[in-house]
Order: structure tokens, then C-alpha cells, then sequence
């Protein structure tokens, strides 16, 4: 026991000896980015695509951000937020990154936000959408490229209450993302004189909608809002349909039909979403985006994708005003927060607690793609209740 | 809720429950009757669901298609590999500790979930059923029941009557339940363990890929599917009593029940009922609802 703890005591003497070290370390050597993404589980096509993303950026700028040339150093997190702290550690104390970039999964990337406000490393969040990483926990060395549960659905709400729909049942899993995004839906919609008559939830992941469907065709509301993602969306959709609730209750959602449209089909068809991304935006840098991804990945680029791109981009953006130095990090964010982010979904610039303040689009399924339809909400930045900063 | 809306709720708790027995079956018979902890259990769930998803093409190319010569050619597939890995890995464990159970079976998963992820990919599929039950019947004005969730329900009836069939009638079933209770008394008797195990061990897996097929079309194919179902299959074992077919049925069909009344009338608690449940029943029935032996 007391040899075990000789060795931490040793172990971390050195770890610490390193971190100073290369902290006098000559700026001009490479920078380490440490990707904690999902390469395995639920969300494993989600890591691969938000790595994909953040390295094409890096490919087109030479393979240097700020004059330093980009090297990568992996963790494959399992969205399991019961490993994350262990693996966030790993990549700041033993591979001494310089920046973090992750994850997906919400509780994971809450461990990853207070390692990162604990020791000072940088972190970009390329997905995770819970309120508090630029909400309570936010920090001068945290930004984050993808959006905050509470914009889409704040903005569907205006949505539907626009259609002139009064009373609406929503759905979705009982955790942070689905409360969240619920939320953000209710603000808005009961603002505008509609009324959220009943709100159903079922504990994630569990995927047994049947007695909660029966309850919405017992309610008969005019319209119904989910948040769902990934398997769980694929069946709600699926089991809303074979219910026969589809054509008779309306049903609106967000993330509900990103990177599932495959497996949803026919079955998916005219629903309407929120998103800050869509199929088929038609901006000329979303188009040479595309172009790319696609010759690069021979695949078709989604939003996950575009996050990493845009991780990759703030990233630059701060270490070019730092001239790669990134011990300098009141100047880095600085940078960051007055730049304008040059994204394949519509240019964007980050809030005071490092959201992304960006034009959230209304969405409808056609064919095997989110169309947009229109601008749901121009400019919407999420209200990062908590952030003292 | 009006008694329309609550029949409704009993039918949807009552299909449920038996989808439930379908995959927890073939886990109570592993354990009660083999002693092994299987956690891959859940691995040939899903097994059984990307069979459905991936089959189908190849056999409508050599067969000339049809629903149940997917579901056969899986079935036989199934009872090969329960066969090849009972004789390549569960015969090593019987006489082993528990701890090496779970250690061995766990690394089964990584290893299914692997291979999974190389021959499939990780992206999630829908399965179609098949175009005789694609139909649904209209209850009440907005609210329709989809003809193949009864489909699966007749399944399950059907299977369950076919397992007590085998186990209380027949002699196979009498050399099961007594290998159970007493493995070596069995042995004494001249009746070779190890081939009647292999036999228990390739059932319960063609048990539990039958349970993926016939639940794809309605769960779709997914990573890490058969994890979600592991858990409550356990809890299933665990409230009917480990080994007892009658005991997972009942138990199966009170998850049923409490699960889907408890998402409508308590969402808080939704996520700890089933095993508020367990724990009561446990504190009641110390080894469950029914004790083989």
C-alpha cells in the first residue's frame, strides 16, 4: 500500500515536472490535440464524423493552425461518463495535450469541462448540448462549435405557435438534453399563448413507446414535440407511424431525423425540425464543404460533421492571434470571442459564455433529406443561465 | 384515463411482457439449469436482430425469400453456434467461480460488438416486416394497433407452450429439470451432462436469436442493443425464480404490467420501478417467484 502510493506520489512529481516543461517549451513545435470522441457504442458513427470534420479543416490549412503543426492523440471515450474523468486525465497529465476537443455524449463532456477548468488546457466541445458547459461551468478556456440543447426547441416553439396550434403533448427521454430541449420549447411556445398540456417522459435509453403513444391518442393534442436521437428516434418515429398517429397529430421535433434517415424512411417523411444545419443550404462555403468531405471520406458530410469543421476553425482562429503560443490564453479567447466563424451552416460568432449565437433553420423531411424550409429563429443565442464570467 | 385508454394500456403491457419471456427463456435456462452467468445473453439478441437485417437478402437469393425461411435459417444458424460455442468456451465454466463467468462471458460481448462493428458498420438499420402483417387495426378514432405487435405476442404464447410442453411431458425435459437439481446424481445415472448441457445451452441461444429476429422489425438493429436488454432479462430471471420457465413468463408479464403503468401514471419513478419491484418481491420470495428444485 505505502509502495503503491510511493509510486503515485513519484508518478505525479514527474507528471508535473513534464507539464512544466513543456510549458517553456519553444512555441514552434507541434501541437497536441487530444480528440475524446466515441469510437465505439451508441454514438461511435457521431465521433467518426465530427473527427473527419475537424480534420479536414486542419488538411486545408496545411496541416498547421497558428504556424505549429497539428498532431492528434486519441481517447475513445464509450459515452460513458463513469470513465470519463479517468480519461480526460489521461490526455492532459500523461499526453500533456494542448487542447481538448469533445465529446458527444452530455455527462461525459461534463467531466471533460471541469478537468478543463481544473487545470487551465483548452477544451472545444464539438456536440454535447448540455446547458451547463457554457452555463455554469463555462470558463475562459471553453468554447463550444455545436449549440446548447435549448436553441432548437426555443425556436420550434415560436414555430408552432406561429402555426396557430394551441395545446401540444411533448415527448422525450427523462435526462439533461431532453428536459432541456423541452424547455427551451415550453419558454417559447407558452410566450406565445400556446399551452404544453401534458409533458411525457421514459428513461433513457429505454425505447418502449407503446404506453406512452396510447396516451397521446387518448390526449388528442394539436400537435406533438419530441427530442429524441440516434436508435431511440429511428423507433419513435417508426412507432409513431405504426400507431397511425402520423397525418393525424402533427409532429415536431428537433434532432429527431439527423443521421437517421435511412433507417427511418418512408416512415419519416414531412416532418418538421429545428437545427442549425441542413441538407441542403446552397451557401457557396457549405458547398465547397461538401465537395470535400465527400472526396476526402467518400461519404456524405452531416451536422456532426460540420461541428468538427467548426471545432477545428475557433480553434485556428484563437491560435493564429496567439501565434501558437497557447499559455496565452486571455488573448486567445479574446480572439475568439470577436471573431466571425466562417461555418458551411451560415457564418457565426460565439456569446460571451462561448455558445454559438446562430440562425437556428426549420427543417421538413423530403425524400432522404432535411430540407430547410425557412429561418426559425435569426441570430439565437442561448441565455447561459449560471455563467458568471 | 378513460377504460378504452386502459385496455389499451393492458394490451400494450401484455405484449410487452411476452416480448420480455421471448429473450429472458433462453437466459433462465443457461442459468438455472447450467449455473453459468451468461452476460453474452444479450449478444445473441442481437445476434438474432442483425440476422434479420442481414439475412434477409442472401436467403430471398438462395431460397427465394419468405419470412419464416429467414426465421429458420436463423434458428439454424443459431443452434450451430450455441453448439460450437458451448464446446469451445461455456463447458470450461461450469466448475468454475462465478467471477470467471462473468469475466469470460463479458469479454464475449466486446468480441461480439467487435465483429458486429466490422461486418455491419455501427450505423442504425430498420427491418421490414413482412408485407402480410404490415397492417394495422384501427382502436378508437386516432389510435391504431400494428397487426405484427400481435404477431409477436402469438410468438411468444406459442413458444411458451411449446417450452412447459417439453419440460413437464417429456423425457428430455424430466433429464433437464433433474440435471438441475442434482447434476451429479444425474451423471450416476448414466445420462451424459455434457451432451444434454450442449443441447440446453444451443436451445437457449436459438431461443434468444429467434427473440432479436422476430423483435427486429419493430426495435430496429442497433450498437450495443443487446446490452439495454441484458438488464431487465436478469430482472426477469431474478423475480421468476433462476431456472423457472412458468416463473420468467409470470415475471415478464408483472415487468410488463408495472413498466408500462408506471410510465403513465409515475414518469419520475418510471426509471426505478422494475426493480422497486424486484427488491419487493426479493424481500417477499428471498429466491424468487418459482424455485426449480
Amino acid at each position: 500500500m505505502t509502495n503503491l502510493f510511493r509510486t503515485t506520489l513519484i508518478a505525479a512529481a514527474a507528471a508535473t515536472a513534464l507539464t512544466a516543461g513543456a510549458a517553456f517549451a519553444q512555441p514552434a513545435g507541434k501541437i497536441k490535440v487530444g480528440l475524446m470522441l466515441p469510437a465505439t457504442g451508441t454514438f461511435a458513427a457521431l465521433g467518426v464524423a465530427i473527427e473527419n470534420g475537424f480534420k479536414l479543416y486542419v488538411a486545408e490549412q496545411g496541416g498547421k493552425l497558428g504556424g505549429r503543426e497539428v498532431e492528434y492523440v486519441k481517447v475513445d471515450d464509450e459515452s460513458d461518463p463513469a470513465k470519463a474523468t479517468d480519461n480526460v486525465n489521461k490526455l492532459i497529465k500523461r499526453d500533456n495535450v494542448d487542447v481538448l476537443v469533445g465529446t458527444v455524449h452530455s455527462g461525459v463532456a461534463m467531466a471533460m469541462a471541469k478537468a478543463a477548468k481544473d487545470s487551465g488546457t483548452l477544451l472545444i466541445v464539438p456536440n454535447a448540448g448540455a446547458a451547463a458547459v457554457t452555463g455554469a461551468m463555462c470558463a475562459p478556456n471553453i468554447f463550444r462549435s455545436s449549440f446548447s440543447n435549448w436553441q432548437p426547441g426555443y425556436a420550434m416553439g415560436d414555430v408552432v405557435a406561429k402555426k396557430g396550434l394551441k395545446n401540444v403533448v411533448t415527448i422525450t427521454w427523462k435526462y439533461a438534453a431532453g428536459d432541456e430541449s423541452v424547455s427551451g420549447f415550453k419558454e417559447a411556445f407558452e410566450k406565445a399563448g400556446g399551452k404544453v398540456t401534458k409533458e411525457l417522459s421514459l428513461p433513457f435509453p429505454n425505447v418502449e413507446f407503446q404506453a406512452l403513444l396510447t396516451e397521446i391518442a387518448a390526449a388528442k393534442p394539436d400537435a406533438v414535440y419530441t427530442f429524441f436521437s440516434g436508435a431511440g428516434a429511428v423507433k419513435f418515429v417508426k412507432d409513431y407511424a405504426a400507431a397511425g398517429l402520423k397525418g393525424k397529430i402533427p409532429l415536431y421535433g428537433a434532432f429527431v431525423t439527423d443521421g437517421t434517415l435511412e433507417a427511418q424512411g418512408a416512415d419519416a417523411e414531412g416532418i418538421f425540425s429545428t437545427l442549425h444545419y441542413a441538407d441542403n443550404l446552397s451557401n457557396p462555403r457549405d458547398k465547397a464543404f461538401r465537395l470535400a468531405y465527400a472526396k476526402t471520406y467518400k461519404l456524405q458530410p452531416d451536422v456532426f460533421a460540420v461541428q468538427g469543421f467548426d471545432a477545428a476553425q475557433i480553434l485556428g482562429v484563437g491560435l493564429a492571434a496567439v501565434k501558437g503560443d497557447v499559455s496565452k490564453k486571455a488573448e486567445f479567447a479574446a480572439a475568439v470571442e470577436k471573431a466571425k466563424i466562417d461555418s458551411p451552416r451560415g457564418a457565426f460568432t460565439l456569446s460571451k459564455s462561448h455558445n454559438p449565437v446562430q440562425d437556428i433553420y426549420l427543417r421538413k423531411v423530403v425524400g432522404l433529406e432535411n430540407q430547410v424550409v425557412g429561418i426559425a429563429s435569426k441570430n439565437l443565442a442561448d441565455p447561459s443561465k449560471g455563467c458568471k464570467m | 384515463m378513460d377504460f378504452a385508454t386502459f385496455l389499451i394500456q393492458c394490451l400494450n403491457s401484455m405484449q410487452y411482457g411476452l416480448l420480455l419471456f421471448l429473450v429472458a427463456s433462453g437466459l433462465t435456462l443457461i442459468f438455472g439449469i447450467m449455473g453459468v452467468i451468461n452476460l453474452a445473453h444479450g449478444s445473441f439478441y442481437m445476434i438474432g436482430a442483425y440476422m434479420a437485417y442481414a439475412l434477409a437478402p442472401v436467403v430471398a437469393s438462395t431460397f427465394g425469400g419468405g419470412f419464416f425461411s429467414v426465421l429458420f435459417v436463423g434458428v439454424v444458424l443459431a443452434v450451430l453456434l450455441g453448439y460450437v460455442l458451448e464446446w469451445a468456451f461455456y463447458s470450461f465454466l461450469y466448475q468454475r467461480e462465478h467471477l470467471q463467468q462473468v469475466l469470460m462471458t463479458y469479454g464475449l460481448i466486446l468480441v461480439f460488438e467487435e465483429l458486429r462493428s466490422l461486418l455491419v458498420g455501427d450505423d442504425v438499420h430498420s427491418v421490414p416486416a413482412p408485407p402480410w402483417l404490415a397492417g394495422s387495426i384501427a382502436l378508437g378514432d386516432t389510435m391504431s394497433y400494428p397487426e405484427y405487435r400481435l404477431f409477436i405476442s402469438g410468438v411468444c404464447l406459442v413458444l411458451a407452450l411449446g417450452m412447459y410442453g417439453v419440460f413437464a411431458k417429456t423425457r428430455l425435459g424430466m433429464m433437464i429439470r433433474a440435471g438441475a437439481s442434482n447434476r451429479e446424481m444425474v451423471q450416476s445415472l448414466g445420462i451424459d451432462v455434457g451432451f444434454l448441457y450442449r443441447v440446453v445451452f444451443a436451445a437457449g441461444m436459438a431461443i434468444a436469436v429467434l427473440a432479436g429476429m422476430v423483435a427486429a422489425p419493430v426495435s430496429s438493429v442497433y450498437p450495443g442493443m443487446g446490452n439495454t436488454v441484458l438488464i431487465i432479462c436478469f430482472v426477469v430471471v431474478v423475480i421468476g425464480g433462476i431456472g423457472s420457465v412458468r416463473g420468467a413468463l409470470l415475471a415478464a408479464l408483472l415487468i410488463g404490467v408495472v413498466d408500462t403503468f408506471g410510465k403513465v401514471l409515475l414518469p419520475q419513478a418510471a426509471g426505478v420501478l422494475v426493480y422497486v419491484l424486484m427488491a419487493l418481491i426479493l424481500l417477499w420470495k428471498p429466491s424468487g417467484l418459482f424455485k426449480i428444485a
